[in-house]
């Protein structure tokens, strides 16, 4: 692209001219090692976990996945009810987030007058500052009091009794719980979705909005017939990256899960998820099969959400692909 | 017509005052979070939650071996993963751009990105702390700098790509060679954009709690030997809300209004860094 300047070497004596070569090839051969150790970290994280998982899947096989004992007594482990829990918080985070994040998107692009859009969009942005662990001080010392008896109440009594729906809302009223981590879960991962989705609606073609506009469509009409529609792949996208945010987030829900290995019907009830297993057990490991175990529950969490954020990097990079061209 | 007519609107209005509620949903919660903090932490600030060290139960003490811990390590871990992500993100921006490797290099990046920050806790303990037999500040600051390399790349590599080629031209059509370009122009031209990923990075680390646990491990006295355990903030607050301690609990709320305010103010620093009108752009 900048090829190497040849005009430069005019007027240079040999050597100086040799010396600026070797600072081109030392500087490029500088940056390109750290590039490619970004790719070495990655194979690094996964051939260790690999490595450190590996007795724990020798001796457990393919039980490990599908187990639901987690015994550090007589040292037998599934990682089920952890799996459960990682895939049931996150869901109960999507369902709420990413209406909520649809909206943030709609009112900032569509509603919001141009002078307040940078202010709001910035105050939206520091919810993702906030650092995980104060969401979990505030969600176990604050959320969790007035949920239990507030909302989880009202849920027992309106919802409870519903046949096969109702099973999901039965229980004491615990405050710590699925439920209560994937509230939590569900106003870390809304700035991410919010700002990705604004952006892409962002792209949206002024012509088109204008053309729907003209034709006398409301703004909910132009969202709905336009805007949605232009910027699917990116909302998809930006799900699965608040997704992937939500499968691996550790602290905030160790506050809140209640950390119980067993998998339980009701969303009251306490559960936990593969981090909070990790960050609860890992230093109080013993035995090399607990500590195997634990490092095999981070491998599949790792590759989990390489997976969904890969489909999610995928198709955002695709749509700027597309923007570009 | 009419009644079509209305239902249109009716349903626009709807809408709309969905969207209006979603937004003041997030503003209110993100509200409601600094209000608790500040009415729980504000009673905790006193002199001592400075100076003196974390408590026993009971006893009277602050969080001074914490605060120390937390900026040794946020300082190191910056002091190592920013060149790094710098340096990756001036490959992407400068020689890779649309090559296979920059393009591989940039996917991956983007996941690390958001992978779980535990996994990496859970590998700089196989890599260090197994391997030298104990937790360690050291092994803190890594794992530390593993999560801002990502972030610094990413940030790096959009400022370097929006330096003008002219500015580029004009230095090779005086002779300079690439890497003198690279550093003495495009770096100088884009420097406050690189300086926002940075502080972005260092607020993102500076509260991060996961990666610690099994690598800096926490330690309950003053210790500034960065071989050894070392306290940090996010660890002690993780410690102290989850006892049964009153006096415990009101340290770990001082500490989290301490350490929310210091990120929030890096991160509309680091916005406010971004903003300034930039000279011979």
């Amino acid at each position: 692209m900048h090829g190497p300047p040849a005009v430069a070497a005019v007027g240079l004596a040999p050597h100086a001219m040799w010396r600026q070569r070797l600072g081109d090839t030392l500087f490029r051969g500088l940056t390109q090692a750290f590039a490619i150790g970004v790719l070495v970290l990655l194979g690094a994280v996964l051939v260790a976990l690999a490595a450190g998982a590996m007795p724990a899947f020798r001796k457990f096989g393919f039980d490990f996945l599908v187990s639901e004992t987690w015994n550090p007594v007589k040292e037998t482990f599934g990682a089920l009810p952890a799996i459960y829990g990682t895939v049931l918080t996150a869901l109960i985070a999507m369902l709420i987030a990413v209406p909520v994040a649809v909206g943030i998107a709609i009112f900032l692009t569509e509603l919001c007058p141009p002078v307040l859009r940078r202010p709001i969009g910035m105050l939206v942005e520091l919810l993702a500052a906030i650092p995980s662990i104060i969401y979990g001080v505030w969600g176990l010392l604050v959320v969790a009091p007035v949920l239990q008896t507030t909302l989880q109440p009202f849920l027992i009594d309106t919802l409870g009794d519903i046949p096969v729906v109702g099973v999901l809302f039965q229980g004491p009223p615990y405050g710590l719980g699925m439920l209560t981590a994937g509230l939590i879960l569900a106003v870390m991962v809304l700035p991410f979705i919010a700002a990705v989705i604004r952006d892409v609606f962002m792209t949206v073609p002024a012509m088109l909005r204008e053309s729907a506009y003209g034709m006398g469509a409301t703004t909910a009409e132009v969202v709905r017939s336009i805007v949605i529609p232009h910027s699917r792949v990116g909302i998809v996208g930006g799900v699965m990256l608040g997704l992937g945010r939500a499968l691996g987030e550790t602290m905030a829900v160790t506050f809140v899960i209640g950390n119980a290995h067993h998998i339980r019907a009701s969303l009251l009830a306490p559960g936990t998820t593969i981090s909070a297993t990790l960050a609860n057990e890992f230093t109080e490991a013993v035995s090399d099969t607990y500590t195997s175990s634990l490092i095999a529950l981070g491998l599949i969490l790792f590759v989990i959400t390489f997976i969904v954020l890969a489909i999610a990097n995928f198709m955002l990079w695709r749509l700027s692909a597309k923007e570009g061209a | 017509m009419i009644s079509i007519y209305a239902r249109r609107r009716a349903a626009n209005f709807t809408i709309m005052s969905l969207s209006l509620l979603a937004t003041a949903t997030g503003l209110i919660v993100l509200f409601l979070i600094l209000w608790s903090l500040l009415r729980h932490g504000v009673p905790a600030l006193s002199a001592d939650f400075f100076t003196k060290d974390t408590p026993a139960p009971g006893n009277v003490g602050g969080l001074r071996n914490a605060f120390y811990g937390s900026f040794m390590m946020t300082l190191v871990g910056t002091l190592v993963g920013a060149p790094i992500g710098i340096l990756a993100g001036t490959f992407l921006a400068e020689y890779a751009r649309g090559s296979h490797l920059g393009q591989a290099v940039r996917f991956i990046n983007d996941i690390l990105l958001s992978a779980p920050s535990i996994v990496i806790g859970v590998f700089v303990n196989e890599v260090m702390v197994v391997r030298m037999g104990h937790f360690s500040a050291w092994a803190g600051a890594a794992s530390l700098a593993i999560i801002l390399v990502p972030v610094v790349v990413r940030t790096t590599e959009n400022m370097l790509t929006l330096v003008p080629a002219s500015l580029r031209e004009a230095a090779v059509a005086l002779g300079a060679p690439q890497w003198k370009v690279i550093v003495m122009v495009v770096y100088r031209a884009a420097l406050q954009g690189m300086l926002t990923g940075v502080m972005l990075g260092v607020a993102r680390i500076a509260g991060e709690t996961a990666p610690l646990l099994f690598t800096a491990f926490g330690n309950n006295f003053w210790s500034t030997n960065m071989n050894a355990p070392m306290a940090n903030l996010p660890m002690v607050i993780f410690q102290f809300a989850l006892s049964p301690y009153a006096d415990w609990q009101l340290l770990a709320w001082g500490g989290a209004l301490v350490i929310t305010l210091a990120i929030l103010v890096l991160n509309i620093a680091a916005r406010m860094v971004a903003n300034w009108s930039s000279f011979g752009k």
